[in-house]
């Protein structure tokens, strides 16, 4: 009885958690273009529904209704898996993180924990599943039988190689505050107010994974992959119809991602802003911090230009990577020395 | 390095939390120009009649030879324009015509959407260039 509980519960949770999950992302691509026009003095979309807010079921119907192309020089097979790797690598990306502590469900004593999975090794699950996603777009770009296509796959599988290095060390130091890979856990050791957040002891290795962040989901200004002035839309140029919507939103679903571990890591993932404020759900804290997170991606990709190939490899190698050894090895002594 | 970025930082903002400067086309539009020359009307004299003498230098001085003038005369002896067609499909809005009338019968008018999904709508004649007064107040 127990066991059938708990695998009503993990569906439940899964289903809720990928529902609410389309919703988000739907309206993330709505405020990103509301966004983009307001910083560009326009409205953005405005004419479907009040404030435009039915647009991305517009789109979704557009993109379901497009023809379907698939090239005649490409890797037919190939080419279709693509965009389902990149989409199902950053989904599962949200089986591990915890959106919020736990709950009883009223008038029994079933305990419900708001996250699907809770498993030790966490955040390197995330690492792991968070690189796969960029096979979909190497494949993607290669398989199309297009030179743009080719030379974004190819500029996306450098600038991952050059970016997850200093993303993977630059995260070590909250490893070593914590001690533990587990994202609860992580959380946990933030509980207590804002002044316990890893952001506190951690400033540099944060600036550092927002960085290596969007250089990992491909964002402005490290979107080399698609850079719309040289590579025509790079590697997903010759997707249409709910292939390339995938492709599409899959940069949604990873930002956001990216976002939540970014809420979970350093900002005290569901912990309240001061112990006295906890009346408030947890998930309610987490959603107010992931969307400030998204506000500022989406901020900063409406400000910066694109960097240009070879900086983007310069700054990765020579400024990220020993910054971010520089940060690892001064946490470390500290907490030696602290003991 | 980094200044400039938060600089950067700081417009983007700004200009978010700004009003947009667009104009919603459909719902509300732009007033044309003082001088600005759209579709032409025709004034009407005192008697509700179109001005025009038809004396023919309109259809004379227009570069695009869109107007056709055939004139008459009534009991008064006075001379009007039997038919009056004006091809607005042709017509390039350059206001010689208004400029041509010497009893200031034609004007170029404020007008500029005109959709048709048939040209023959857009050949004017006198009735259609005498409502199209009341798009001129």
């Amino acid at each position: 009885m127990q066991l059938l509980y708990l695998l009503i519960e993990i569906i439940v949770k899964c289903v809720v958690v990928f529902a609410c999950l389309w919703i988000v992302i739907a309206y993330e691509t709505w405020f990103m273009r509301k966004m983009a026009g307001r910083i560009q003095l326009r409205y953005g979309p405005n004419r479907c529904g009040p404030y435009g807010l039915l647009q991305p079921f517009a789109d979704l119907f557009k993109a379901l209704f497009k023809e379907d192309l698939i090239p005649g020089r490409s890797d037919k097979a190939v080419f279709t898996i693509a965009p389902m790797i990149t989409i199902t690598a950053s989904l599962s990306l949200f089986a591990v993180i915890p959106f919020g502590n736990q709950f009883t469900i009223p008038w029994t004593d079933y305990v419900v924990k708001l996250r699907i999975a809770d498993i030790d090794v966490g955040l390197l699950y995330i690492f792991g599943i968070a690189s796969l996603g960029e096979y979909g777009i190497v494949l993607g770009g290669w398989s199309s039988g297009d030179k743009y296509g080719l030379m974004g796959s190819l500029r996306a599988a450098a600038q991952m190689i050059s970016y997850e290095t200093a993303l993977g060390i630059s995260i070590v130091g909250v490893l070593i505050l914590s001690q533990s890979l587990r994202l609860t856990e992580i959380i946990n050791h933030q509980a207590g107010g804002f002044w316990n957040w890893n952001i506190w002891y951690q400033p540099v290795g944060f600036v550092l994974y927002i960085i290596c962040g969007l250089a990992e989901m491909n964002k402005v200004p490290f979107d080399m992959p698609e850079a719309e002035a040289e590579l025509a839309c790079g590697f997903n140029i010759e997707y249409s119809s709910m292939k390339f919507a995938l492709l599409y939103l899959s940069e949604f679903f990873h930002m956001t991602a990216v976002g939540a571990v970014a809420v979970t890591l350093f900002l005290g993932g569901w912990q309240p802003l001061i112990p006295c404020l906890d009346f408030i759900p947890g998930v309610i804290w987490f959603c107010i911090k992931l969307f400030i997170v998204i506000f500022f991606f989406m901020w900063e990709q409406w400000t910066y230009p694109r960097l240009r190939y070879d900086q983007i490899m310069k700054f990765g190698w020579k400024i990220l990577l020993p910054l971010a050894l520089i940060n690892l090895l001064i946490t470390g002594l500290i907490i030696s020395l602290k003991g | 390095m980094i200044i400039p970025l938060l600089k950067g930082l700081k417009v983007t903002i700004k200009y978010f939390f700004s009003k947009p400067i667009t104009i919603q086309y459909p719902e509300e539009k732009r007033p044309p120009a003082k001088r600005w020359r759209g579709i032409q009307y025709f004034e009407k004299d005192e008697r509700g009649r179109t001005k025009c003498v038809a004396c023919g230098l309109c259809m004379v001085v227009c570069p695009s030879q869109c107007i056709y003038i055939e004139t008459a005369e009534d009991e008064e002896g006075r001379r009007y324009p039997l038919t009056y067609e004006l091809d607005v499909a042709r017509c390039i809005f350059c206001g010689f015509c208004e400029e041509a009338c010497p009893v200031k019968a034609i004007f170029m008018g404020k007008t500029y959407e005109w959709v048709e999904p048939q040209r023959k709508p857009l050949l004017m004649d006198t009735e259609r260039l005498l409502e199209e007064k009341k798009f001129n107040p």
